[in-house]
């Protein structure tokens, strides 16, 4: 029924959010992204990103408190879900398996 | 430090709502960050990124989701019947109300739309015109004119412009002839015109063709004259004779022209032809400008308008007219214009000789009259509705409760306005059905209901929806504007002005229906002011009878011998016009102190030497005629007007000069005659004695109780010495109170009209007041046991009322007032407006609503406090 697949930038949010255990929020990852790519990500591809994968059930949210600077809404906190933690295990496994079968290359 | 409120509030618009909380709190924060280093970019940035939001995925649904909302509707319907069910006394007043008030609508609305398709069964509508000359009168600047033309017009229309006109028809006025089949006689209305009419017309012809009237001596019928003068026979190819002088023959039968067209009462038509040469003065006026009797009918080639036709013909008399005449034409500014045939019927006044008035101002009048009772009808759905309120507005709350929303609500009481406008309707066809008839025979009309016209049930469609949505729309509005925390927590307390619109509106009903009672009142003093008006001569048991038979000539004395011999008759005379017209107006005249600038123009009556005796007219001064002194032959008696006119001190005595120079002595005056319009002044006139006129026999009868017996006596006379004629008489006073039908027609509508006004006003003030006093049983019952009598708590009951109808008054008097003096200016013989009128009509409205509001308010008042307290 749900697409299981993990895009490129889905899996970057992703990552960010499991790092960011039950702190992270729109804003946040989309400071931390910023800098640790080096360059402008646009909140609404985070957001889209977010939807998404909560849709297939890779992260779980909920509501915090109010704050000020935020003009009265709340902030919406992530957490990476079993099945989330796992979708990235095979991803980083499937990589590192692919990547082990690298043969010592020179580019001398 | 605040984001862009537009874009803050196309978020808040497009942006699905679980998404919102989200997306805005994470905008802000972003914005309020940048905004810090470089607020007009921060800005520019979070409308950017707004927009970006703007996708499928976050764009709310805007469609409602109710799949299917018919059972809705039927639940509408159900709760809707069960109320109208529940509260019986107050949807009988809707219902009867509506219908009342949809009735009149419905019946005035098929009357305009018989007024307005008038003329529309021809063909040619668009195109058909009557020539119509006139000018300036140099001396008052007032434009005048008429249809009656000069016989040259037509030929030198039909041959100088036939680029312009198709059809020139000469024709002569239509009137009754006596027809005779072999010995059968019949009084027909005929009309002699040029041969073309058939086609002009389009008839359709039963019999023969459109060239029927080719044949000089043909006569074309009427289906219906056809069969009253034949049978079931052949008609065609049979002989007639008209007026017992002109031979013809049946070339053709017509279908019957439909009641609502011009020519519909005509029963035949002639050739022109045959008219021109069987009277020798027509002949003699086929070359002569000077005679202005005939009519001209056109019809524009194809192509052609009116306008440009006109512009054509305007100047028609200074191009066509003989030199002599220039002169005269030049000090009129005399002018010609076409007619046309959309303008017979309800533009037959001219003002500035343009066709502007007339019967249109009774399609607005009654029009406005059908719309206004309709809208009493609506406001007392309105009024009741919104005053019974409280007893649904916790309905309404558990509705909202329940998720209702509010354009959801405003359905379901429109709908409920709907079912009580459909039940309405119901009643108000059956009644229009029923009622029919008798409108009918009142607007002397023969409209039925096309219920077999699309157009008809189209026009039913808006008028229910207009209908519906007069009477349902504020209320609807109103109920499902309550706010349901209040209303469920049995706290709806209307605040002080919650009442006003209501009030309000019932002012508008009483002064709608105050203006009704008082025109209706006045319409009818001006009808009676002008019946009482002293009409110069006794009009009882006086006999007008026609004689065009030439047989009649040289038979008046015998006439006369026998009528008196047969003892019914008491006196008997001859005169070329009936007593209720006036035909012949002469110029030229003069006398000594003349102004010899000013026109001279004079009815004349040629009578014979008994008129006087005969009609019983009123001498105030000199004497009557006198067959024993020959000198009278060459004497006049002038009536006050003309004494008046000619500016005369002594007047008996005196010689006037006609055109020609005869020198005539005035041998007497008389009081003033009304022989044309009973509203306008008198006309100056001059009686002379002439022995041949001859055309009318003005029969006295000795008073008796039976009239036929002595029609029966004289039409015997009659017969047997001129055979040949048909009887064609007339009672003089049915004439003259013909005078008075329009004016009598308008007062017995406006009549009914007002009735109808009074009694919906009433009917919806007795729903309100019944409950106002149901709303206040337990304030009357604490009243009560405190000690207030029962005439104080009628009194407090029915003042509110009360002064709303006062109210009413003062504002239906000036517009009232305003409105009935401008009708009245129409007449120059009027009544005087009197203030009693509307003191009577005020006076009756405050009755009527005491006696339909203290019903109540005396039931209340004598209810047993116990049992109105002990409740609850």
């Amino acid at each position: 029924m749900t697409n299981h697949s993990l895009g490129e930038f889905e899996e970057l949010v992703l990552l960010m959010v499991a790092a960011q255990h039950d702190e992270a929020y729109g804003v946040s990852i989309l400071e931390n992204l910023e800098e640790k790519l080096n360059r402008k990500v646009n909140i609404s591809a985070i957001h889209v990103a977010l939807k998404r994968m909560e849709d297939k059930g890779f992260v779980k949210s909920r509501f915090g408190g109010i704050t000020e600077d935020r003009g009265g809404r709340r902030k919406k906190f992530y957490v990476i879900t079993a099945l989330g933690k796992r979708m990235l295990d095979k991803q980083y496994e499937l990589r590192t398996s692919i990547y082990k079968k690298i043969p010592k290359i020179s580019f001398g | 430090m605040y984001p862009p409120k537009k874009a803050l509030t196309f978020l808040r618009w497009f942006c699905r709502e679980d998404c919102l909380e989200e997306i805005e709190g994470d905008l802000t924060e972003v914005f309020r960050k940048e905004y810090v280093h470089a607020p007009r970019k921060a800005k520019l940035k979070y409308c950017w990124r707004v927009i970006s939001y703007f996708r499928p995925e976050y764009i709310k649904s805007f469609r409602n989701h109710h799949a299917n909302t018919y059972g809705m509707y039927g639940s509408y319907f159900k709760t809707g019947w069960r109320n109208l069910v529940r509260n019986k006394g107050y949807s009988f007043i809707n219902v009867g109300g509506l219908a009342m008030g949809m009735t009149v609508a419905l019946l005035i609305g098929l009357w305009i739309y018989d007024e307005l398709s008038f003329n529309k069964y021809y063909a040619n509508y668009e195109t058909i015109g009557q020539v119509w000359a006139g000018g300036t009168d140099p001396e008052t600047s007032v434009i005048e004119g008429n249809v009656a033309i000069q016989y040259p017009v037509s030929s030198v229309l039909r041959n100088a412009y036939q680029h312009y006109f198709k059809h020139v028809l000469t024709a002569w006025w239509i009137t009754d002839y006596t027809i005779s089949a072999g010995d059968n006689k019949f009084i027909k209305k005929g009309e002699f015109i040029d041969e073309g009419v058939l086609e002009m017309l389009s008839l359709r012809m039963l019999r023969g063709t459109h060239a029927s009237l080719n044949d000089p001596h043909s006569i074309v019928l009427s289906e219906s004259a056809a069969k009253a003068l034949f049978g079931s026979d052949d008609p065609m190819n049979k002989t007639l004779k008209i007026d017992n002088r002109i031979d013809v023959q049946v070339t053709g039968v017509y279908e019957d022209i439909p009641r609502n067209n011009h020519f519909s009462e005509v029963d035949f038509f002639s050739p022109w032809k045959l008219w021109a040469s069987s009277n020798n003065w027509i002949k003699e006026a086929e070359s002569n400008w000077d005679n202005r009797s005939f009519n001209v009918y056109v019809q524009l080639q194809p192509h052609t308008t009116t306008d440009e036709a006109n512009a054509v013909i305007h100047d028609f008399y200074y191009h066509n007219l003989p030199n002599d005449f220039i002169k005269e034409a030049v000090k009129y500014k005399t002018f010609a214009q076409i007619v046309p045939m959309r303008a017979w019927h309800l533009y037959t006044e001219f003002v500035d000789g343009k066709p502007v008035g007339g019967g249109i101002t009774f399609i607005w009048l009654f029009g406005l009259v059908g719309i206004f009772v309709l809208l009493l009808a609506c406001i007392n759905f309105i009024n009741l509705s919104t005053a019974r309120s409280e007893k649904r507005a916790r309905e309404t709350g558990i509705r909202k409760a329940i998720g209702s929303v509010k354009s959801q609500l405003v359905g379901q009481f429109l709908s409920e306005s709907f079912l009580v406008v459909l039940f309405a309707f119901g009643l108000s066809i059956m009644l229009a059905v029923l009622l029919l008839p008798s409108f009918n025979e009142l607007a002397d009309k023969d409209i039925i209901v096309p219920f077999h016209s699309p157009v008809f049930w189209s026009g039913i469609l808006a008028f229910l929806t207009i209908t519906t949505l007069l009477s349902g729309l504020y209320p609807a509005f109103y109920l499902s504007s309550f706010e349901p925390a209040r209303v469920l927590k049995g706290a709806i307390r209307p605040g002080r002005f919650a009442a006003l619109p209501r009030k309000m509106l019932v002012i508008v009903q009483f002064s709608v229906s105050v203006i009704l009672v008082i025109g209706t009142l006045i319409v009818y003093q001006q009808i009676q002011h002008a019946r009482n008006r002293p009409i110069g001569y006794d009009r009882q048991n006086l006999i007008s009878v026609r004689m065009t038979d030439p047989s009649f000539r040289d038979k008046y004395d015998v006439v006369r011998d026998e009528l008196v011999r047969t003892g019914f008759v008491s006196e008997t005379a001859f005169s070329d016009n009936p007593l209720t017209m006036a035909w012949n107006n002469y110029g030229g005249f003069d006398w000594k102190g003349k102004d010899p600038n000013a026109d001279a123009d004079f009815t004349l009556c040629y009578v014979s030497d008994t008129y006087g005796k005969a009609i019983a007219w009123q001498i105030v001064g000199g004497r009557d005629f006198d067959k024993r002194l020959a000198g009278d032959s060459a004497a006049i008696i002038v009536n006050e007007a003309a004494v008046k006119y000619m500016n005369l001190k002594d007047p008996v005595g005196e010689f006037v000069r006609d055109a020609r120079g005869t020198k005539l002595e005035i041998i007497g005056v008389v009081k003033d005659l009304i022989m044309q319009s009973p509203y306008e002044p008198v006309k100056q006139t001059m009686f002379t004695w002439n022995k041949y006129a001859s055309s009318n026999i003005i029969i006295r009868i000795k008073d008796t109780d039976r009239p036929a017996e002595a029609v029966a006596g004289i039409e015997a006379v009659f017969k047997r010495i001129v055979p040949t004629a048909g009887f064609d008489y007339q009672f003089v006073d049915d004439e003259y109170s013909k005078k008075f039908s329009q004016e009598e027609r308008i007062g017995k509508l406006s009549r009914i009209f007002a009735v109808l006004a009074i009694f919906i006003s009433g009917l919806g003030l007795f729903g309100l007041a019944s409950f106002v006093a149901e709303q206040r049983t337990k304030e009357i019952g604490i009243r009560k046991v405190m000690g207030a009598s029962v005439l104080g708590l009628v009194q407090m009951l029915s003042r509110d009322f009360l002064l709303l109808v006062v109210i009413s008054c003062f504002i239906a008097v000036p517009i009232a007032y305003y409105f009935m003096s401008r009708w009245l200016e129409m007449y120059q013989y009027r009544v005087a407006i009197s203030g009693w009128i509307f003191l009577l009509t005020g006076t009756g409205a405050l009755v009527i609503t005491l006696l339909t509001v203290s019903v109540h308010a005396v039931k209340a008042a004598l209810t047993n406090p116990v049992k109105s307290l002990r409740s609850e």
